[in-house]
């Protein structure tokens, strides 16, 4: 027997938590996937049949206008119906806990919820007791898969291969759900994974997550065909983790200088939103080494994948 | 599993539809082929290459890749889908006429979804539709421009069109039973 004329593949979970769990193979059939769904972003009509027919609830309980948009644009391309929870304008306020506010709008028959929260495992917990298929776009400090694939995907479009390439996160790994899934996805790959920080923002156990621990910026940059950056999460911070954002800047900042320590091709990447003049040089976010934007222009089409490869199964017969 | 087309077979049908695309548009002038991915993609880049020996002129080709409007997604709330693969039309298809290229012409699905999904980049002059075997078993009302061969089957029979480009060598096979 030859391959079937339509290759069928599927996720193994029916929900995205995390990309801890998710095999090389598995990652690499999301950026496949992502890949063709690009294409669609630069058509005329900006839109495919897909999703027709099935609503997706955009639940953030978490201010994101990147996250969220891009959620959305990924949902309408692919022509589902599409429906916006806000928490300032929810019953959330009023006192509602989120496991009843989330089986209300399971009530209503979405097929798919799109859950931010600032509670880490919020998602496990929604998985748990909702029906429908549930999209982590970050929870806590515990994971924000889509970011770690649009992040890898942006990768993938410059270098042959994620395997074997030194990729330095840099900035506040304490607080950074992007820098664990990152972790995750990377290592997965087979990268070569640095993490650089001062020393208050390292968390304890980092190197058990198989990734090279530093406080000197100029080690982890050195030679590295990616360079990370993380913004300082004040919002998330209760204590002096360093004396001040100049401080903070003059030893971790990324400037064009410190950036000549990496290779020549060097990408420059960054979850947004950034802190210009705190953990980026505004010369380097702007500058020729920078793949910002086209990380932010990339997750519509990680999104709209990973929507597609959730949203329901075909039937496995030809149609030709 | 007797072997239907052998690659001499398939070479001399290609030559003929590029012929017959010829005559019937008087030349090769506004044309364009667009292939379905898989192997209608490469049947499409065979049959402008004929094309240009016949004319000179090159006609551009395109891959469609048809998945995301197939009309069985999302028929189960969970379960394996179709790999998507790229389309790639790097031409506008406003005013041009057609050539839509597919290997095998069974249900007609594939050809409307195809159908739907060039009307979403753009408004063609008309499109017109090539296969390779034509095997009946309509289950929409399509029909052909220009068929490579017609081969009556049973519904249980699966036709298999293998090209050198995907499989190693050319051949068209008829197989009994089986998912093709």
């Amino acid at each position: 027997m030859s391959a079937p004329a339509t290759a069928i593949t599927a996720l193994r979970s029916r929900h995205l938590l995390g990309i801890a769990g998710m095999t090389p193979e598995e990652i690499t059939l999301v950026l496949d996937t992502a890949t063709a769904m690009k294409e669609i972003g630069s058509r005329t009509v900006k839109k495919v049949p897909a999703l027709r027919g099935k609503t997706v609830v955009n639940l953030f309980f978490e201010p994101s206008t990147r996250t969220r948009t891009s959620f959305e644009i990924a949902e309408k391309r692919l022509s589902a119906d599409t429906l916006n929870v806000a928490i300032g304008t929810s019953s959330v306020v009023k006192g509602e806990t989120l496991v009843d506010t989330a089986l209300n709008i399971e009530a209503m028959q979405p097929d798919m919820i799109v859950l931010r929260h600032s509670s880490s495992g919020t998602c496990h917990l929604l998985s748990r007791i909702c029906k429908s298929a549930i999209i982590n776009a970050g929870d806590g400090t515990h994971e924000h898969p889509t970011q770690a694939l649009l992040d890898a995907f942006t990768i993938r479009e410059r270098k042959p291969t994620l395997a074997g390439l030194k990729v330095a996160i840099v900035g506040d790994l304490l607080h950074s759900r992007v820098l664990r899934s990152n972790i995750l996805l990377l290592t997965t790959m087979g990268a070569d994974v640095w993490v650089c920080g001062p020393p208050t923002l390292i968390p304890a156990d980092i190197r058990r997550f198989g990734v090279t621990a530093t406080s000197r910026i100029d080690e982890a940059v050195e030679g590295a065909d990616v360079v990370m950056m993380l913004r300082i999460q004040l919002e998330r911070m209760e204590g002096a983790y360093f004396p001040s954002l100049r401080e903070y800047f003059n030893v971790f900042g990324m400037t064009e200088a410190r950036l000549r320590l990496a290779k020549p091709d060097v990408l420059i990447m960054h979850p947004g939103p950034m802190n210009r003049g705190v953990e980026i040089a505004s010369e380097v976010a702007d500058g020729p080494y920078s793949v910002i934007l086209d990380q932010v222009a990339n997750g519509v089409a990680v999104r709209m994948a990973v929507l597609y490869l959730l949203a329901g199964g075909a039937d496995h017969e030809e149609t030709t | 599993m007797p072997v239907v087309m052998d690659a001499d077979r398939i070479g001399r049908t290609l030559t003929r539809i590029a012929h017959e695309i010829v005559e019937r548009n008087k030349g090769v002038e506004a044309l364009a082929l667009v292939g379905v991915r898989t192997r209608g993609v490469h049947i499409a880049r065979r049959l402008a290459r004929t094309l240009k020996e016949i004319t000179g002129d090159d006609v551009p080709t395109g891959a469609l890749d048809i998945t995301l409007y197939r009309d069985d997604l999302m028929r189960h709330t969970v379960g394996p889908q179709p790999l998507v693969r790229s389309t790639e039309i790097p031409f506008s298809i406003d005013n041009r006429k057609i050539l839509l290229v597919d290997d095998v012409l069974y249900t007609g699905r594939t050809v409307r979804a195809a159908l739907d999904a060039l009307i979403d980049f753009g408004r063609p002059a008309s499109i017109q539709l090539i296969v390779l075997v034509d095997r009946g078993h309509r289950e929409l009302p399509v029909k052909a421009d220009y068929v490579g061969k017609n081969l009556p089957t049973q519904l249980e029979e699966s036709v298999q069109v293998r090209l050198q480009e995907t499989d190693g060598e050319d051949e068209v096979v008829l197989r009994e039973g089986g998912a093709a």
